[in-house]
């Protein structure tokens, strides 16, 4: 029995098509639908105040706004501070994992990445499904 | 050579010229030549000497550098090399990702077609077609590692152009004795001049371009 509502609305930011493609297809696979894009944080925030979301994966390296500065907007807004957010960048150096943790994300994928482990990142962020 | 030594040279020498020429008063040309080495020595000493000679050598070495940097066309760097790369590099990031969305669409429409298909089969084109997403994800690597060698163009560019503002004018007057090699470096081939690689998509022709071309020429 699923525990995860796969209905839920997860928003993808990244500045690449290709990339938001690739997630949203492998999250179909998982069997999440309802999935919205966003190409950067200002974007993506926008869309965070209009909708309730019940995930954010997000790119780091994005501009104006980055996914490090989206994080940080996200988890000082008092209405979306416990939305789940993992961020997806192919950004590997530890300080860079240490500044996503330090500002509140939810995992950490680093690109290129397979269908297995975004599927065990979205279990450990969201729950079993 | 001591300076009594000197004295006695220079006597012998005024003497031979007394000789030769009987207009010339010996005593003239000593008081003149006592008059210039009197204002030599009283306004530039040797240690002057030494250090115009250096400064003379410096601005030498200053000139032929300037003369080097000018006909390595700096100018070139910033008005032709460095845009063309960053063009072809963005022609790139650009050719990559259509060619993943076409990708896409197809891989799109088999996964579709795997609701049609028996259990086990699905699953095994599923698994295929979910290695193809995965490869995928190159455009998206390559593309942010391309816009960093871009910005890195780009950094190179700003360094030359203050380069090229430092020297100024001078380099300009430079500029026209050397050859332009904004083509790069010359192919030896037969063909040579013909072969430019691929063309950045708003300058390349399209097929029907190319037919209609072939047509005028018939």
């Amino acid at each position: 029995m699923s525990i995860v509502d796969k209905n839920m609305p997860i928003l993808i930011v990244d500045d690449y098509k290709t990339m938001l493609r690739i997630i949203r297809n492998l999250l179909k696979q998982l069997g999440f639908n309802n999935v919205d894009e966003a190409t950067d944080g200002s974007a993506a925030l926008q869309k965070m105040r209009d909708r309730s979301y019940g995930l954010v994966i997000s790119d780091w390296n994005m501009e104006p706004m980055s996914g490090l500065q989206l994080l940080q907007e996200v988890r000082a807004d008092a209405q979306l501070q416990t939305v789940p957010f993992i961020m997806v960048t192919a950004e590997s150096k530890s300080e860079n994992v240490v500044a996503a943790k330090q500002a509140g994300v939810t995992n950490y994928i680093v690109k290129p990445f397979n269908a297995a482990t975004l599927k065990t990142k979205l279990t450990t962020a969201i729950g079993e499904f | 050579m001591t300076a009594a030594s000197q004295r006695a040279d220079l006597d012998a020498r005024l003497a031979a010229l007394s000789r030769s020429q009987a207009s010339l008063d010996p005593k003239d040309l000593v008081e003149v030549i006592e008059s210039i080495m009197t204002t030599m020595e009283g306004d530039v000493t040797s240690v002057n000497v030494r250090f115009l000679a250096e400064i003379e050598a410096l601005a030498r070495y200053i000139h032929e550098t300037k003369s080097e940097i000018a006909s390595l066309r700096p100018d070139e760097i910033t008005d032709t090399h460095l845009p063309t790369a960053t063009d072809e590099l963005e022609a790139v990031v650009g050719a990559t990702e259509k060619a993943t969305e076409s990708i896409f669409e197809a891989v799109e429409k088999i996964e579709e077609l795997t609701e049609g298909m028996d259990e086990e089969l699905s699953a095994k084109v599923v698994e295929a077609v979910t290695q193809v997403y995965e490869a995928c994800s190159f455009q998206d690597i390559t593309g942010q590692r391309i816009t960093k060698v871009v910005n890195a163009l780009k950094h190179i560019e700003t360094k030359v152009e203050a380069l090229l503002e430092a020297f100024g004018s001078e380099l300009k007057q430079d500029r026209g004795q050397t050859p332009d090699t904004a083509a790069g470096p010359v192919d030896q081939r037969p063909d040579g001049e013909l072969m430019n690689g691929p063309q950045l998509p708003e300058d390349a022709k399209s097929q029907d371009d190319i037919d209609a071309l072939l047509a005028s020429l018939d």
